[in-house]
């Protein structure tokens, strides 16, 4: 493992027992984020990117693979273990509307994790630790003992962010940490993010649907398509050169809010076909304008291009 | 009547519109004059936050604020040149799904769960229109294939479809008396990209086809830009700017849609930060005095905390309601992002 990189993952894998047979969520997932850095991941409902997500800091149990932490191995480590190294990995959730307990005061939410692992003995030292992230977060004081419902979203998701801030982690699974707010909102969160994980040396992984924002805020993506990563690239890279032709056509498909240079938009067709027992071939082949017969005969695997830039697709050659 | 109706240049006016809520406590003023207008066969983009009033404009245009404890307190609705506003329920009954139709955001729970697509579609056909049940089914069938869904598929559940094509029956049903007007309320909102794309690529070609009238309430900018023939920017109730696409996206001059603009992620320079719109909007029950924009803005000056700005237009169409433009030329480009 690379010296710099915080966290390794490969060959995640999380299948679902379903009537028709099994659902392939997470398909031998595998990447590497550096200290620091941000991941993000794009993909449409359904395509495995928040099970990927919780499956990384075990609050689903993944059914194989390896998720390399700081030397160890996650999955291989006891309840009593895991829920210890919690502490360093922590989660963002969506809707902050559900992810606050309504009967807790604010200030009792913040500091629950760091009374439940006991990691501020103290009662007066704790209560000024989590002034001190209302501060770090921009919550007013004043806003100590309210209640989420006395609330808008953006300070609802200060608080998601303050909570997981009280652990001092070092990794966080943001998940869809802005779609429920306004943009105006969501640039105040976005831009909050960003300092405190220059401040706290945080690691991201960042899961949305939303491509802007991930372009925005990434330094990597990966597109996850029916529980496979399809394509990784450095942000840039990605949007400059999308290589799988499904990358392309979700980056024609985003409403760009100007009048001038106009893409021409190619309209994909069809849905997302099923995740249950998709087969050995291309999972996107049902929607490609450039399906072959290899596609649907076997299962394209990542591929290393030039820049950083790896792809799962017959189109590129030189394997 | 009949003559002035067609000879109408508007599919629909607004005029000085206020709506409120009212409870025991409190009353909270969703609109506070809100004017309006939608040309002939062109779509008006509506945008704004949550709890600008979007929705509210869009129901009280249906005839559908719940009342109590809504209540419209003034103003005017013109649909083709017809006052809305004194129709009885009886009236408004014959008006919606066949003269104006609303899409709402979310397909899922805007269908009847436990009725056919056939049943839901067939309903508005013979409310409107003196069919026999074999032509209402034929009527209903065409539709479906008009938005993407196959023919035979008519006698499915809701349940049996996936979210975009859920958005495509709405569609089918709001079309299928071709009403003169479709109200869109973030009809895509809870859709992927990709489907989207394709729902709105649809609405587009059907807006063509039937000649009709759009309002399209949305709070993207980008769907705007890609749907829309002209914007008004609401907020707090009000219309803060309005102009052709060109005037708001590239004369941009209200600091409200300014922070709009900057608030999106710049999609050809990632490292540039986001320079979002400070504070929140303020509380519907509470209004401030002056400019409902001032405690967010970074031009406010005294005035804006007295007096709310009357519209400062630009051209013939774009105004905006900001007092910075008494002092300032609203001809300056200065004011350019």
């Amino acid at each position: 493992m690379n010296t710099n990189t915080l966290i390794e993952v490969r060959d995640l894998t999380k299948y679902f027992k379903t009537k028709k047979g099994m659902l392939h969520a997470v398909d031998h997932v595998s990447f590497s984020i550096g200290k620091g850095k941000t991941l993000g991941v794009v993909g449409e409902s359904g395509c495995g990117k928040s099970t990927t997500g919780r499956a990384i800091i075990r609050l689903i149990e993944p059914d194989s693979g390896e998720v390399w932490f700081d030397g160890v191995d996650l999955l291989s480590l006891n309840q009593e273990e895991i829920r210890k190294k919690r502490t360093e990995l922590q989660m963002i959730f969506q809707d902050p509307f559900s992810s606050l307990n309504p009967r807790k005061t604010i200030s009792e939410t913040i500091e629950e994790p760091m009374r439940l692992h006991n990691l501020v003995p103290d009662k007066k030292e704790r209560q000024l630790k989590v002034a001190r992230l209302m501060d770090t977060v921009g919550l007013a004081r004043r806003l100590y003992n309210t209640y989420p419902h006395e609330l808008d979203g953006g300070r609802r998701q200060r608080i998601g962010i303050a909570r997981a801030l009280s652990m001092n982690p070092k990794f966080v699974v943001c998940d869809e940490p802005v779609s429920a707010l306004d943009v105006s909102i969501q640039a105040q969160i976005l831009n909050l993010m960003k300092e405190v994980q220059e401040q706290l040396g945080l690691t991201y992984l960042f899961i949305t649907h939303d491509l802007s924002v991930v372009y925005h805020f990434s330094d990597d993506i990966a597109v996850m398509y029916l529980g496979q990563i399809i394509e990784k690239a450095p942000s840039d890279e990605l949007f400059a050169r999308p290589m799988h032709p499904y990358t392309r056509a979700l980056l024609l498909a985003i409403p760009v809010p100007s009048i001038h240079d106009r893409k021409e938009r190619v309209i994909m067709k069809g849905e997302l076909s099923s995740p249950i027992n998709p087969g050995q071939v291309c999972r996107f082949a049902s929607r490609c304008a450039y399906v072959f017969d290899r596609c649907t005969r076997e299962a394209p695997l990542l591929q290393a291009k030039d820049n950083n830039h790896e792809v799962a697709c017959f189109l590129y050659k030189g394997e | 009547m009949m003559r002035e109706r067609s000879q109408s240049k508007y599919a629909l006016e607004i005029r000085d519109l206020a709506v409120e809520y009212r409870t025991i406590e409190w009353t909270a003023r969703a609109l506070n004059g809100l004017d309006l207008s939608i040309e002939k066969g062109k779509t008006l983009g509506l945008v704004g936050e949550t709890g600008a009033g979007k929705t509210t404009a869009g129901l009280s245009i249906m005839g559908l604020i719940p009342n109590p404890p809504g209540r419209i307190a003034s103003g005017s609705i013109l649909l083709e040149g017809e006052e809305l506003l004194t129709k009885t329920e009886r009236e408004y009954r014959k008006i919606r799904g066949k003269k104006v139709s609303m899409i709402f955001q979310d397909p899922m729970s805007s269908l009847n769960p436990v009725l056919t697509i056939e049943d839901q579609l067939t309903e508005v056909i013979e409310t409107h229109e003196h069919l026999s049940n074999r032509e209402c089914r034929k009527k209903a069938e065409q539709m479906l294939e008009l938005v993407g869904i196959p023919a035979d598929r008519i006698t499915e559940y809701p349940h049996q479809f996936s979210g975009g094509m859920k958005q495509r029956v709405v569609i089918a049903i709001a079309l299928a008396c071709t009403p003169a007007l479709l109200i869109a309320d973030e009809p895509t909102t809870a859709l992927d990209v990709t489907i989207q794309a394709q729902v709105l690529e649809t609405m587009k070609n059907l807006k063509n086809m039937y000649s009709m009238s759009m309002l399209m309430i949305t709070h993207d900018l980008g769907i705007v830009a890609d749907v829309c023939d002209s914007v008004s920017v609401i907020y707090a109730g009000r219309v803060v700017e309005h102009g052709s696409l060109e005037d708001v996206f590239d004369h941009t001059r209200h600091p409200y849609t300014i922070g709009l603009f900057n608030s999106l992620p710049n999609m050809k320079d990632r490292t540039m930060k986001l320079k979002p719109i400070k504070g929140l909007m303020p509380d519907p029950g509470n209004l401030p005095r002056g400019c409902t924009f001032a405690e967010r803005c970074d031009y406010a000056q005294g005035m804006c905390r007295e007096v709310y700005p009357e519209k400062i237009y630009r051209n013939k169409e774009h105004y905006v309601r900001c007092h910075l433009y008494l002092s300032k030329t609203i001809e300056s480009e200065m004011w350019n992002r």
